[in-house]
C-alpha cells in the first residue's frame, strides 16, 4: 500500500466567502460521482413499483389522449399541416415531461440528499446535475413510445430529426437554469416544495403542449415566446413533424436569449448558497 | 517529512439559533403570535436570511479563535465534551461547511468520515453499495475494483453481497459501510467517532486496521469519546472546550488534563434527600489509571459521599445497586454484608474497593441506597452513571468482553 508520491500536493484554503477558483475543475475530479449518483437514482427509480419503468410511457400517453380530446375533439384546433394531432400533441409532451421532471426533481434533489449534504464534501452542483440524468432516461423511453405512434399513423418522419439531440440538450439547459435556482432556495425555504408543482401544473396550460403555437395570435407570439418552454416544444415538433411545422425565429431567438439568463442567474445563485447548505439543511 | 498538511489561524464558526420568549396561552394570543411569526418569516424570506424558530435571535459560536498545526504522519486526537465542537471542526476541515472567520490550510488530498455508510441506498445490494459509498468518500472506480476483495473479507459478508442492503441486519450494514471507509487511502484521513461500530471482534479488526493506517504515515485527525483507543492510536491531541482550543501536546497530557476538569466518573449528586440524609457525591478512583476511569479487570475505588443529620441517624450502611444501560439489575453491593456500620456525621465518605472490576466495557447505572438498623433511610435511583474502559479482565492480552458480549466477566480457566 504504497502511495504513488504527487510531485506537488494540492493546497486549498478555507475562508469565509472565498470563491473556489478551481470550483469547475473540482466537478471534473468528481464526475465519478456524479456517474454513480445518477446511476444509482436510475437503478432505484422504478424499484418496487409493479408498473416499473411503464410510468415513463403511461404518464405521456394518457396526456396525451386527454389533450387530442380536448384541444382536438372538443376545441377543434387545427394540427400542425396534415401531421396527425395526437402525434402533434405528443411530440410537444416529449420536451414538456422532460423539462418538468427535471424542474421538479432537481429543485428537490438538494433536500432529498440532505444527509449526505452534511455529512460529505462534493460539489453540490451533481446532485442536481445526476438528477437530471435520471430524467433523460425517462425521456428516452417515452421518445420510443413516439416511434410507435408514427409507425400506427404511419407518419414518417422527416430529416430534422438528425437536430432532435440538440433541441434536448436545449430542453435540459431550460429547465436546469431555474431547477438550480430553486434547488438553492428550497434549501433555505421548504416553501418552494409547494411552489415547484404548482407551477409546472400550470406551465403545461401556458406552454403550446395540448396545441401547436401557430394558434396563438401573431401580436402576442412575441410575449407569448418568453417563456423559453414555447421555442423548445416548437423546436421537437419542427424535428418531428418536418417542414410543415415552421419556427418562429424572433420568438426562438428570445427563448434562448431567456434561458441564458436563467442559466446565469440560477448558476450564480447556487454557487454562492453553495456553501452555506450544510449549515441550513 | 515535516511539512504542515493542516494549518488553522483564527477559525471560528458562528450559528444562529432562534428561541421563542413568549409562550401563547389563549387562542388571541396564540393568533397574534401566528402572525408575528408570518410577518417576521416573510421579512426574512425577502431578505435572503436564515428562517429561525422564535421570536429572538442568538450569536452561538461552536468554534472560535482556533490555532493549531498538523504535521505529515501526525495522528491527532482531538478531545472535548459533547458540544465542545469537535463536529463542527471536522466539518469545516472537510469543507462541508464554512468558516465564518480565520483560515484553514490543507494540503493534499482529504477524505473524510464523520459517518459509516453516508449515501447508502437500501434497495441496492451490497455490492452496489460498496462502489456507491466508495464514490461518496472520494475513490475512483478503478481504485474500489482492486480493492473489493479486500474490503468484502473485511467485512465478513461475502455470502449477502447480492442481496439488497435493506435485508441485512444493522450490524451487518454497518460492517460493510466500515470496511469501505477503511480502505480510503487519502494523505489526510478525518474522523469522527466512527470506531464502535460493529461487535467486539470487529471493533478489535477496526482498531488494528486504524493502526495499520497510522503507521503507513498517513495524516489522520481522530474525534472519539474512546479513550483507550485514542491513546493507542494517536501521538498527539487537542483539547476543546466550549468551542476554544484550550491545549495542544502529546494525547497523554491532553487526556489527563480533559479528565481533571471533565471526569465522566467524578460527578456531584443533586439529592434533595431525606430526614436530612442525602448522597453529595460519587466518584471512581483507579490506582491503575491516572484518568481514574474505571477500567474493566483493573482495581478501583468506589467513593461515595453523603450528608446526614446526626441528631436523628446514629449509624449508617450502605447499598450500591449496578444495572446495565437497559435497567437491569446486575448486581448489588452491601456493606451489611460485611457486617459494617458507619457513624452518622454531618458530611463523611465511605469507600468501596474492587479488587478486579468485573465489568465488561460499556455504561452502569447505579442506585444508591442508605440504611439506618437495617430498614431503607434513603434510596435515589439512578443516582450516578459508571463508564468501564475496556480492558484485560483475564490477564491473557485480549481485551475482555463488551456489552454485547455480556456485560459481566467471570473469573474462569480453560483446560
Amino acid at each position: 500500500m504504497t502511495e504513488t508520491p504527487t510531485p506537488a500536493l494540492r493546497q486549498i484554503v478555507l475562508e469565509n466567502g472565498r470563491t473556489d477558483s478551481h470550483y469547475w475543475r473540482d466537478i471534473w475530479s468528481y464526475r465519478e460521482l456524479f456517474f454513480v449518483l445518477a446511476w444509482r437514482d436510475i437503478a432505484v427509480r422504478y424499484k418496487q413499483s409493479a408498473l416499473g419503468a411503464a410510468w415513463a410511457v403511461v404518464r405521456p400517453v394518457m396526456a396525451m389522449i386527454v389533450f387530442t380530446f380536448i384541444f382536438g375533439r372538443i376545441a377543434n384546433l387545427p394540427s400542425v399541416g396534415d401531421a396527425p394531432y395526437p402525434i402533434m400533441v405528443y411530440a410537444g409532451m416529449l420536451p414538456w415531461f422532460l423539462m418538468s421532471t427535471i424542474l421538479g426533481d432537481a429543485s428537490q434533489s438538494l433536500v432529498g440528499s440532505a444527509n449526505m449534504i452534511s455529512k460529505i464534501y462534493y460539489p453540490r452542483l451533481i446532485t442536481p446535475a445526476a438528477s437530471s440524468i435520471v430524467s433523460l432516461v425517462d425521456f428516452l423511453i417515452s421518445f420510443c413510445v413516439l416511434l410507435i405512434l408514427m409507425l400506427i399513423f404511419w407518419y414518417p418522419p422527416s430529416w430534422h430529426i438528425v437536430f432532435l439531440p440538440v433541441f434536448v440538450v436545449y430542453a435540459v439547459a431550460v429547465a436546469f437554469g431555474p431547477a438550480l435556482y430553486l434547488a438553492s432556495l428550497n434549501v433555505r425555504y421548504r416553501d418552494f416544495r409547494f411552489i415547484v408543482p404548482f407551477v409546472v401544473q400550470l406551465g403545461l396550460y401556458v406552454s403550446p403542449v395540448g396545441f401547436s403555437s401557430d394558434v396563438v395570435p401573431d401580436q402576442w407570439r412575441l410575449l407569448y415566446s418568453l417563456n423559453p418552454a414555447v421555442s423548445v416544444i416548437d423546436g421537437f415538433r419542427w424535428c418531428i413533424l418536418g417542414g410543415e411545422a415552421v419556427i418562429y425565429w424572433p420568438g426562438f431567438v428570445l427563448g434562448l436569449g431567456v434561458t441564458a439568463v436563467l442559466m446565469f442567474l440560477g448558476l450564480r445563485a447556487f454557487r454562492r448558497t453553495e456553501r452555506s447548505f450544510a449549515d441550513y439543511i | 517529512m515535516t511539512d504542515t498538511m493542516i494549518s488553522v489561524r483564527g477559525l471560528g464558526k458562528r450559528y444562529l439559533i432562534g428561541h421563542d420568549t413568549q409562550r401563547a396561552t389563549t387562542l388571541r394570543e396564540g393568533l397574534a403570535q401566528t402572525a408575528a411569526t408570518l410577518k417576521r418569516n416573510l421579512g426574512r424570506t425577502l431578505r435572503g436570511e436564515q428562517l429561525l424558530a422564535g421570536d429572538s435571535v442568538e450569536e452561538f459560536w461552536a468554534l472560535r479563535d482556533l490555532e493549531f498545526d498538523v504535521k505529515r504522519g501526525d495522528i491527532v486526537g482531538v478531545v472535548g465534551a459533547n458540544g465542545a465542537g469537535k463536529s463542527t471542526l471536522l466539518k469545516v476541515l472537510s469543507r462541508i461547511t464554512e468558516p465564518t472567520e480565520g483560515q484553514a490550510r490543507i494540503t493534499g488530498r482529504m477524505a473524510s468520515l464523520l459517518e459509516v455508510g453516508t449515501g447508502f441506498h437500501p434497495e441496492l445490494t451490497g455490492r452496489e453499495n460498496i462502489f456507491l459509498n466508495g464514490a461518496i468518500l472520494g475513490m475512483s472506480r478503478a481504485e474500489i475494483r482492486a480493492k473489493l476483495d479486500e474490503i468484502v473479507d473485511f467485512s465478513g459478508v461475502e455470502k449477502f453481497l447480492d442481496t439488497p442492503v435493506k435485508r441485512y441486519s444493522s450490524g451487518m450494514s454497518v460492517r460493510l459501510a466500515f470496511s469501505v471507509a477503511a480502505h480510503l487511502e487519502p494523505e489526510i484521513l478525518v474522523v469522527d467517532e466512527v470506531l464502535a461500530v460493529g461487535d467486539a471482534a470487529f471493533q478489535r479488526k477496526s482498531l488494528g486496521k486504524m493502526e495499520q493506517v497510522s503507521q503507513e504515515g498517513r495524516t489522520v485527525l481522530i474525534v472519539s469519546h474512546n479513550q483507550g483507543s485514542l491513546r493507542n492510536l494517536c501521538k498527539t491531541g487537542i483539547l476543546l472546550q466550549k468551542g476554544r482550543l484550550t491545549m495542544t501536546g502529546t494525547i497523554d497530557e491532553v487526556l489527563t488534563c480533559y479528565a481533571g476538569d471533565h471526569d465522566s466518573n467524578s460527578s456531584a449528586i443533586t439529592d434533595s434527600g431525606r430526614d436530612g440524609a442525602a448522597f453529595t457525591s460519587l466518584r471512581i478512583e483507579s490506582p491503575a489509571n491516572q484518568l481514574r476511569g474505571a477500567v474493566c479487570g483493573a482495581p478501583c475505588d468506589i467513593v461515595l459521599g453523603y450528608r446526614t443529620d446526626p441528631e436523628r441517624v446514629k449509624s449508617l450502611s450502605f447499598r450500591i445497586g449496578v444495572l446495565d444501560a437497559y435497567g437491569n439489575r446486575l448486581t448489588q453491593l452491601a456493606s451489611e454484608d460485611f457486617g459494617k456500620t458507619y457513624a452518622s456525621t454531618p458530611t463523611g465518605e465511605v469507600r468501596i474497593h474492587l479488587d478486579r472490576l468485573p465489568l465488561a466495557a460499556g455504561r452502569y447505572t447505579l442506585n444508591l441506597n442508605m440504611r439506618l438498623d437495617g430498614n431503607r433511610l434513603h434510596h435515589l435511583a439512578n443516582a450516578a452513571a459508571l463508564d468501564v474502559e475496556q480492558g484485560d479482565y483475564l490477564g491473557t492480552g485480549t481485551l475482555s468482553g463488551n456489552t454485547q458480549v455480556g456485560p459481566v466477566i467471570i473469573d474462569h480457566s480453560w483446560s
